[in-house]
């Protein structure tokens, strides 16, 4: 596509390339409601606002504030959980279930269309139809009866979290696993009749070919789990509104909280700011990793 | 050249942020399933445990949704007196009844209006930027898209204080444009990706004859990318609607009249409007999963592809 700049028919071409005014509606959408806004979280980071009037200059103080305020690390702490935990919930669960809907079973194809259903939800409607299971008064518990089964999912501080993240795991992992279905449908047949003529097992042949022939949807999916999981504000909102008692106050949250109910903008900025920053880091990280991966898998094809 | 952009895509791709662990697809090309579709048989033995497994997640699945739908259909004493995972022996329609009464549907019309001004302003914006960024020959349209593909990794959460600041300043707060101005530019950048990825795909000589034909840059855009480029439009259309009609953040934080309530907010008012009365809540829910619902239905194929498209790669 970029031609050498020398002969002089590519100087004929460069005139008819299409103006700029083709460009320029995205840029101004794109920079005016998208950079401007990102420059502009950075600023207000410095500045004092209460949502309502103008924001005023703060310098630093807002970062030393939030900085040394507790409920900052405990938003880290608990955003980390979240992350991890969440990873460990959904990677292995969608990779099963995306190999499982590859199958040419007729059941599973039947299965495979029922899996999607939760895509078809708003995070409100998922939040508020967990909220009812998982309520004391009408839902799962009292209508089982059993003994184990907590009767405060969402209002004991001690498994609220652990409870949120099932609940995105159960809105997520159909999504996961159409990108794994689709991938283990791109490996070619013949290499699993060879194992199978060598003798390898379903166990043998899983870990052995299916694995390493899914890399690249490994990463894909792996980098939107993660970096998708740091920035997800809807379904735990509405499920706990970062409660009881602050156990489910992660990142997002301790940012909406802060500006909008407590009305420190400049004290929420902030908080973005680390949102970017740890956001940003992560998917270069990530990049990284998956960078390096793919020239050793290009060298051993090769 | 054709590895670079590869490259560069499904990199793109790793820095993909908001919409949460729903993702974004990137790249283009939602290939058919290949020749490869019917590759694995099921082998002699048939895999019980893995079958297990597979029905035990339809539970998990399908259980909230059965337990909503048959709670929907319940009166409110109906509830309080009875094991809430039998069915009613009383079926009601009093919930969908109340639901419809309390401006249901005028929520759901603010829904369509700002997907529909969503999809078609972002659907023209980011061809034009497509064309512009394949086609051109200076040094801007590559590292304009270089700038548009920074874009996917700015985390939509993080913006929004700065968001909410200029929509204010705007004076379109609590509009129905509050919503629809700032959607367009988040999902700007994975769409012209996505398209990009597929006008490159068209041959310059078929640019150079329309050119040698005397055709100007709309007529080219008009007869030439376009047409070319409706696969690309048609994902990226299904997945944009879906997260605009799904999103919640925007209108919690940019509106707060009735007017303007689009769904997913106002199933969070109901529910606190309703309070105590759990059945009209979900009546609610049901009928907000109903439209998505019906599409799923209708076009399975061309959902599930808009949604993972590119990934499949």
């Amino acid at each position: 596509m970029t031609q050498t700049v020398t002969s002089p028919k590519s100087d004929a071409r460069r005139r008819q390339g299409p103006s700029f005014l083709m460009a320029l509606p995205a840029v101004l959408f794109f920079g005016l409601f998208a950079l401007v806004p990102l420059a502009g979280v950075v600023v207000l980071s410095f500045m004092s606002w209460d949502g309502l009037g103008t924001p005023s200059f703060n310098g630093l103080d807002t970062w030393f504030r939030i900085l040394q305020e507790d409920q900052t690390r405990n938003a880290l702490w608990l955003t980390f959980l979240f992350v991890v935990i969440s990873y460990v919930f959904q990677a292995p669960v969608a990779l099963l279930l995306g190999v499982f809907m590859a199958g040419q079973q007729k059941y599973r194809a039947f299965l495979s269309v029922l899996y999607f259903l939760p895509l078809l939800f708003s995070s409100v409607a998922v939040g508020i139809t967990f909220q009812t299971l998982f309520s004391p008064n009408y839902g799962l518990s009292p209508a089982l009866g059993w003994d184990w089964l907590p009767a405060q999912w969402l209002g004991d501080p001690n498994i609220a979290l652990l409870v949120v993240i099932f609940v995105v795991g159960w809105c997520f992992v159909p999504f996961h696993s159409l990108l794994y279905q689709a991938g283990v449908r791109q490996i070619p047949a013949t290499i699993y009749e060879a194992a199978t003529i060598d003798g390898a097992g379903r166990m043998r042949q899983f870990f052995s070919l299916t694995l390493p022939q899914l890399r690249y949807t490994i990463i894909t999916s792996s980098t939107l789990m993660l970096v998708g999981s740091l920035t997800y504000f809807d379904l735990v909102f509405v499920l706990t509104q970062g409660g009881p008692a602050g156990a489910t106050r992660i990142l997002p949250l301790d940012m909406y909280i802060t500006g909008f109910r407590e009305y420190d903008m400049g004290g929420a900025s902030a908080i973005a700011v680390i949102l970017v920053a740890v956001g940003v880091t992560l998917s270069l990280l990530l990049n990284k990793i998956s960078g390096s991966s793919r020239m050793e898998s290009d060298k051993a094809g090769a | 050249m054709s590895t670079t952009v590869d490259d560069t895509s499904r990199q793109g791709s790793g820095r993909a942020t908001s919409g949460a662990g729903s993702g974004r697809p990137a790249a283009a090309a939602p290939k058919a399933q290949g020749p490869n579709h019917k590759a694995r048989k099921p082998t002699d033995r048939p895999n019980i445990l893995g079958g297990l497994a597979g029905w035990a997640w339809l539970a998990v699945i399908i259980l909230p949704i059965y337990f909503i739908v048959i709670t929907a259909f319940r009166s409110r004493q109906d509830l309080a007196n009875s094991n809430p995972l039998v069915p009613s022996s009383e079926p009601t329609l009093q919930n969908f009844v109340k639901v419809l009464e309390n401006d249901f549907m005028h929520f759901f019309f603010n829904s369509v209006i700002v997907t529909v001004a969503v999809v078609a302003a972002v659907l023209a914006v980011s061809l034009m930027a497509s064309y512009y960024i394949v086609r051109s020959t200076t040094f801007g349209g590559r590292r304009l898209f270089s700038l548009i593909l920074l874009g996917i990794a700015i985390p939509v959460q993080a913006t929004i204080i700065p968001v909410y600041y200029l929509i204010r300043e705007l004076g379109l707060y609590d509009t129905l444009w509050a919503l629809i101005l700032p959607q367009i530019a988040f999902a700007i950048p994975l769409s012209v990706l996505i398209i990009v990825n597929f006008v490159r795909d068209i041959p310059a000589e078929l640019f150079e004859s329309m050119r040698v034909d005397g055709a100007g840059e709309w007529k080219i855009l008009l007869n030439l990318v376009l047409p070319m480029a409706i696969p690309a439009m048609m994902t990226v259309g299904i997945y944009q609607a879906l997260q605009v009609w799904n999103g919640f953040l925007f209108p919690l934080i940019l509106t707060q009249s009735r007017e303007v309530r689009v769904l997913p907010l106002s199933l969070w008012e109901y529910q606190g409007q309703f309070a105590v009365d759990v059945p009209a809540t979900l009546a609610a829910v049901v009928l907000s999963a109903l439209p998505l619902l019906a599409a799923y239905i209708i076009g399975r194929r061309y959902i599930v592809a808009g949604l993972t498209a590119g990934f499949s790669k």
